[in-house]
């Protein structure tokens, strides 16, 4: 039973999750903490803030979370394959239509607009980012030194075309630089 | 390529895709368009517009498609697993210290480093997808773009229903402005 609930409370966070990243937030809230009561408000901050220092996207972060606490590891199994299984439904479906050889006149007039549409959609992202990163967390308008040499380093490089993967190692490493700086100064 | 080399890359991909919604752009790009030349980047901009027609997490959607495109069905099946695993792993195991790990004072100062890092890699994929996308029809491919930025930035209208705008106002447009003869 409490199984088919977990699975059933993911598939609804998963079939009404759009907008991505902490869009999902108010849903999971509603679901999982004011209606089943498997969080507490305070635990559900937590997730939040587990989610800021670990990959992966909110919505799964949660759902292990969530699975873990109410039915240990199978839970979390069951409440992740739950939250992707309507986008994963959707879009095999939609897979059938779009990965087809031929496309129609119509479908390629929709993707002429897409696909700038989505670059300005990717580009709103990238500043909501940066604004959220470069600023101080105790301060709206003072720049945080750390993130700014980070990010100033990684620019460059990255125009240089080094690869992405050592660029996001870099970036913890200026960061440790950064805390090491501020543990010294402060002791 | 192979399902199992796929499998890697996309586990890698997930693995290091940190701060959510668009952050796997520029790991898939850097895997697909670039190191393999399997992908261009307008076709990335196609399955990322197609990504947000679902609900869900878009790594996952992304990590589907590309899934589809290159391998088909396995592909998409071999996708999805490969993006949910790594948070499934991470997640289960910090389970049991979260509270301390998450307030780690070592911890947030490496993340403040990532997060400028993230922000400088999502920088310089905006301007080559930008690029890209303005390839044809320059003018008014520029004038959606802002149009799609501004909206998303200044307005909290649902980022489904701008790709269901976008698409019509495609369709609508396009009929009317002759073809230009590609590069």
């Amino acid at each position: 039973m409490t199984m088919l609930r977990l699975f059933i409370a993911f598939l609804e966070v998963g079939a009404f999750a759009f907008g991505g990243g902490y869009a999902v937030l108010p849903l999971i809230e509603r679901v999982i903490v004011h209606r089943y009561g498997w969080l507490t408000m305070t635990e559900m901050t937590d997730v939040v803030s587990i989610s800021q220092v670990t990959p992966g996207p909110i919505a799964l972060n949660a759902a292990t979370f969530v699975g873990m606490r109410v039915a240990g590891i199978p839970g979390a199994i069951i409440a992740s394959v739950a939250t992707v299984l309507p986008q994963a439904i959707l879009l095999f479906l939609f897979g059938i239509f779009f990965f087809r050889e031929k496309r129609s006149a119509t479908i390629d007039h929709a993707f002429m607009s897409l696909r700038p549409g989505v670059a300005g959609l990717i580009a709103a992202s990238t500043v909501s980012i940066f604004i959220a990163s470069v600023f101080l967390s105790t301060s709206p308008i003072i720049i945080d030194p750390v993130v700014l040499i980070a990010l100033a380093v990684v620019l460059i490089l990255r125009i240089k075309r080094a690869n992405i993967f050592p660029l996001v190692f870099l970036g913890a490493g200026i960061g440790l630089i950064g805390g090491l700086v501020e543990y010294l100064t402060q002791t | 390529m192979s399902l199992w080399k796929f499998f890697l890359k996309i586990f890698t991909i997930s693995m290091m895709t940190f701060g959510g919604g668009y952050t796997i752009v520029p790991l898939i790009r850097e895997e697909f368009v670039h190191k393999e030349n399997l992908i261009r980047d307008d076709e990335m901009l196609e399955l990322i517009a197609l990504s947000q027609t679902a609900p869900g997490p878009i790594a996952v959607s992304t990590a589907l498609l590309t899934g589809y495109k290159l391998k088909g069905r396995r592909g998409a099946i071999v996708g999805i697993i490969a993006a949910i695993l790594p948070p499934l792993i991470i997640i289960s195991i910090l389970y049991y210290f979260y509270t301390w790990f998450a307030a780690n004072f070592w911890v947030r100062a490496a993340l403040r480093g990532m997060s400028g890092a993230i922000s400088a890699i999502m920088i310089v994929a905006v301007y080559d997808l930008a690029k890209a996308s303005l390839k044809e029809h320059k003018v008014i491919s520029a004038l959606i773009l802002i149009a799609a930025f501004l909206t998303s930035m200044f307005t909290s209208i649902n980022t489904g229903l701008i790709i269901l705008a976008l698409a019509l106002i495609g369709i609508v447009a396009f009929r009317y402005v002759p073809e230009e003869k590609k590069p």
